[in-house]
């Protein structure tokens, strides 16, 4: 499927366009990890024993499989509200860039503040990566209407995934239910791993990983983001290090 | 499956907004509210993104070192092996997520039939 030219009378009215953005999730690979990722929360969910609609409205509120995944793990693991909010907070400091990157690609001179607040809701690494690649194809006053159905799109994907997987791990053999589970650590490191373009990046996935199991023998309770923010903090200093030489 | 079972009680829905909804929606509606302004390659979004990619990287180690529910029935060694496995196909591939993700699995499943 090819988005039709932007002249076409194909993007005459916003709802054309929603529906071409709801079709464009056929055309990306990344629905299919978002769909393993989200089969790994559905059962992870049930796993930490929280309830299926408590794990559907993470994902339609949350909206993001990180933070998804800190807050069962971390509460799961007996942290304090306080604790997974400081781990889920700093997480997803994330998303700011991503948002103030995104949404000039659909502001017109005319678009108020308001039009923009779902766009900005649906707006995770998934949808970021897409928008970059898919919106110079659509037509500038639709695009808000694109990315919408875009954004409708994966929602629901990610909405059947978790149900399928909160159920497959009620259900499967203890073996299966396990290799449910893997999928989530599996999807997320090579999904973060393709995304790291810059040394800190993967000086930061990488000291992360090691870091962590030093820092969880402080049981701090906020294992996490003490090896987060050291990991970070030293693959920042990779990057300025590198940039001061050269 | 009941509908109460199913909904869970009402007080994990209270933290899941408290710990996860407004953490998140902060961000953005910052975003929002005074992305205009901000440099998308300044140093301060360059040591903000390596550290929320750390603590992600965080959280991928502690599901695997301290696995939950059914995959802690997986011997420690297999769970490593599988994710080094995955890593190898993934490099392998020149950075195929689906191969990765096969390869790990495969690895996990035929290890834990190998062992009985």
């Amino acid at each position: 499927m090819a988005l039709p030219p932007l002249d076409s009378p194909q993007w005459n009215s916003p709802w054309l366009a929603f529906g071409w953005g709801l079709r464009s999730i056929t055309q990306t690979i990344l629905t299919i990890v978002l769909f393993v990722t989200y089969l790994g929360i559905g059962a992870l969910a049930h796993d930490t024993h929280f309830s299926l609609i408590w794990a559907l409205c993470s994902t339609l509120f949350v909206w993001a499989g990180p933070a998804q995944i800190i807050l069962i793990t971390t509460l799961g693991s007996g942290a304090t509200i306080v604790q997974a909010a400081i781990a889920v907070t700093v997480s997803a400091i994330r998303l700011f860039p991503m948002v103030v990157s995104v949404l000039p690609l659909m502001r017109t001179p005319t678009t108020k503040w308001r039009e923009l607040i779902f766009a900005a809701h649906l707006t995770a690494v998934t949808l970021w990566v897409e928008c970059h690649r898919f919106l110079p194809q659509v037509p500038r006053e639709r695009r808000i209407a694109f990315v919408h159905g875009l954004g409708c799109g994966l929602v629901s994907v990610c909405l059947v995934a978790n149900t399928v997987g909160y159920v497959l791990a009620a259900n499967l053999t203890q073996t299966l239910g396990a290799a449910i589970l893997l999928l989530t650590p599996l999807s997320f490191l090579f999904s973060t791993a393709r995304n790291s373009r810059e040394s800190a990046d993967v000086v930061a996935l990488v000291l992360g990983i090691v870091l962590y199991p030093v820092a969880a023998k402080m049981n701090s309770g906020l294992d996490i983001l003490v090896s987060g923010v050291l990991a970070g903090t030293i693959a920042y200093g990779v990057h300025w290090w590198r940039q001061v030489r050269t | 499956m009941s509908f109460a079972q199913a909904v869970g009680d009402w007080h994990a829905l209270v933290v899941l907004f408290v710990a996860g909804v407004v953490p998140n929606q902060i961000w953005r509606m910052l975003g929002l509210w005074f992305g205009g302004g901000i440099d998308e390659g300044s140093e301060l979004l360059v040591w903000v993104r390596a550290v929320a990619t750390a603590i992600l990287a965080g959280v991928i180690a502690q599901i695997v070192v301290q696995p939950p529910g059914a995959l802690a029935s997986v011997p420690d060694a297999l769970r490593y092996g599988a994710v080094a496995a995955g890593l190898v196909v993934f490099l392998l591939t020149r950075r195929s997520i689906f191969a990765g993700v096969v390869a790990g699995e495969v690895f996990m499943l035929a290890g834990k039939w190998w062992l009985g």
